[in-house]
């Protein structure tokens, strides 16, 4: 038997609906239908009266889960992409974020936000958010890389009292499958090390991950052994891990598919540069995607984002510094 | 004749209760007003003069285990709905000891955990919150119960409003939206606002039943409120009550509010409700003068109390102060800086 990443998070949610009675399901065509990518297939038939379709209203669908949040529930949200929850911009970032600071009163919520690109998909469903919401205090934001962390994040997400964006990468859905689904997982917060290596540290997340593995590979038929720190959660970040792997190493690669400006890898960098700038051999590195909205043509889309191949370039010309 | 005054008494004590709320309302205000102009509160002082009549006939109207979110101009509303004077004072004067405890002030302010919202600033943002809680009621099998979001004319321009109204519909919850339609969104008319004939209109477009009243008229208020309030609870779905009034006072203690013409300051919408209901209680007799005179003078000794203890307590402290936005203590960032 295999599971894809899209089937542990199905699975991860029939399994909160299923453990604890506060948990419900609400967002865009989630009941009957079972989601635009089929998220909550037959969730609905399992657990009736506990997987709800909401109108087309992200605000809205926002407050009402901070609302049931108030009531002691814990509502997952489907935003049915990524891209919409700009549309709930204002009641996450400053409703579901203060709500704890503000009363004492916890914001159990968990958003799920299908992100990332997928050929073809264009400018408005396509978009990596993860470095604005984590700009906001209050927020957990999370991105799995893998058919494991998908599951047993989604029910870490769950379970945390605070509000949890929960990065699912749309590219990961279909084609990354895992043998079986874990039954122990990293605690929320701790990067994991995806793979060992002592000649340059390459720190990424969510499917850039993958990229890096396979950057990685052909790196090491060149004589190069890359190490791949894969951070898992955004916000908390673990400095201590990424520290850790760059003292061994001396040099530090950050990837990510987000754009530039401000992002997770401009934060990764100013921590280590502040942190641990004796370790370093050469000055840090990003790689992102260009600072265009994200193209719709197949032909453009892979030269927007990093790639193994662009990664690859980018680490070889680090190591060689 | 006694056994008149006392029939009176029964049949008019709602009236007398909102009454007595409007007036707190009011005096706290004023107390407020002063405070600010005396330097003695840091940031922003709004006030709900003009609108005491209207907010106290919300609350007067729900009881414990309803859900209210008012908005910038509901003291009274506040104050019938069981918030305690000193909530208030504490808030505005920053006390650590305030449900707030210095982190959020003025009119930001509740106690979510007991059906009473804090308002965020973004306009109409508070509905769908207010829906949420009411469907994780209904979730658990709780009825009888009401949520009522209070908003300015100003907001039913937002996409909260309209997302929410229209959220709450879909799902027949037992929301009030309560808009009083003030003439003035800070300075922006009703002109610039919106552009249909009446704002009650709306609600055909969103399947709900809608009430009107003239927002100076306490009477009115009491009976139009009450109803739609009883609607909402009896299953009949979203009500839309829209109230028409004038704002007596700028936007904020901070604005002189210059841009209200005279002759709509002494139209008949100028008015101010607090002497409409005294002489509507006094002409029904469901009071008289030497009993609001006592009412008065026991507010203001109440209020001065509240002044006078929430100025004896402590300011937050910033070493105190844990700075941590998270309720999961373990994920927060930086943990180590504080």
């Amino acid at each position: 038997m295999s599971i894809t990443y899209l089937e542990a998070i199905r699975e991860a949610q029939a399994h909160a609906l299923r453990d604890d009675p506060r948990v419900f399901i609400y967002g865009q065509d989630v009941g009957a239908f079972g989601g635009a990518f089929k998220a909550t297939k037959n969730l609905q038939k399992e657990f009736p009266g506990r997987v709800l379709d909401s109108p087309i209203s992200e605000d809205a669908m926002i407050g009402l889960a901070v609302g049931t949040a108030i009531e002691g529930m814990r509502p997952i949200i489907e935003m049915q992409f990524a891209d919409f929850s700009t549309v709930a911009f204002n009641q996450i970032v400053n409703q579901a974020s203060t709500l704890f600071w503000r009363t004492n009163v916890p914001c159990p919520i968990t958003v799920r936000l299908p992100f990332g690109g997928t050929s073809g998909s264009g400018p408005f469903h396509s978009q990596c958010l993860e470095a604005i919401y984590a700009h906001y205090p209050g927020l957990v934001v999370l991105t799995p890389a893998t058919v494991e962390d998908a599951y047993s994040m989604l029910l870490s997400a769950v379970a945390i009292d605070d509000p949890v964006i929960f990065c699912e990468h749309k590219f990961l859905y279909y084609h990354l499958k895992a043998e079986k689904l874990p039954s122990e997982a990293l605690p929320i917060g701790k990067a994991r090390i995806a793979r060992e290596g002592r000649d340059l540290t390459i720190v990424t997340y969510s499917a850039m991950v993958h990229e890096a593995l396979a950057a990685a590979d052909e790196l090491a038929t060149e004589g190069w052994q890359v190490e791949v720190v894969d951070l898992r959660s955004i916000k908390p970040l673990d400095t201590d891990t990424v520290v850790a792997s760059v003292a061994r190493t001396g040099r530090l690669l950050c990837v990510g598919e987000a754009w530039p400006w401000g992002g997770v890898t401009a934060e990764v960098i100013a921590r280590v540069t502040a942190e641990g700038y004796g370790l370093l051999d050469a000055p840090p590195q990003r790689l992102n995607a260009k600072d265009t909205p994200v193209p719709y043509h197949p032909n453009l889309w892979a030269a927007h984002r990093p790639t193994a191949r662009s990664v690859a370039a980018a680490a070889r010309k680090l190591i060689r510094y | 004749m006694l056994q008149t005054v006392s029939e009176s008494r029964t049949v008019g004590e709602t009236q007398r209760v909102a009454y007595r709320f409007m007036l707190r309302a009011r005096l706290l205000d004023d107390k407020f007003a002063a405070l600010y102009r005396a330097g003695k509160i840091h940031g922003g002082v709004f006030l709900g003069r003009g609108q005491e009549a209207l907010s106290a006939a919300i609350g007067v109207h729900l009881n414990k285990s309803d859900v209210f979110a008012p908005l910038i101009r509901d003291a009274a509303g506040r104050l019938a709905f069981g918030e305690p004077i000193i909530d208030a004072v504490r808030t505005y004067l920053g006390s650590a000891l305030g449900p707030m405890r210095g982190r959020d002030g003025n009119v930001h302010r509740g106690r979510p955990q007991d059906g009473y919202l804090p308002m965020i600033s973004h306009l109409g943002a508070m509905v769908s919150v207010v829906n949420g809680v009411l469907f994780a009621r209904r979730m658990k099998g709780i009825t009888g119960i009401v949520g009522v979001a209070c908003l300015g004319e100003g907001a039913t321009s937002t996409g909260a409003f309209h997302e929410s109204l229209n959220q709450a519909a879909v799902e027949k919850l037992p929301l009030v939206l309560v808009v009083a339609n003030n003439q003035f969104a800070y300075s922006t008319p009703t002109s610039s606002q919106f552009a249909c004939s009446d704002l009650a209109n709306k609600a055909i477009g969103y399947g709900v039943e809608s009430h009107s009243v003239d927002g100076t008229d306490f009477s009115a208020c009491m009976e139009t409120v009450g109803a739609a309030i009883a609607r909402a609870r009896a299953g009949h779905g979203p009500q839309l009550v829209i109230a028409t009034l004038l704002r007596l006072c700028g936007h904020g203690e901070h604005d002189d509010a210059s841009y209200i013409a005279p002759e709509q300051k002494n139209s008949k919408l100028g008015r101010d409700c607090l002497k409409v209901a005294e002489d509507f209680l006094l002409k029904k007799e469901f009071a008289d003068a030497a009993q609001i005179a006592v009412w008065r003078s026991e507010a203001i000794r109440e209020i001065e109390e509240a002044v006078a203890q929430a100025q004896r307590e402590p300011a937050p402290d910033p070493y105190e102060e844990k700075w941590s936005a998270l309720s999961s203590e373990h994920l927060n960032e930086l943990r180590e800086e504080s």
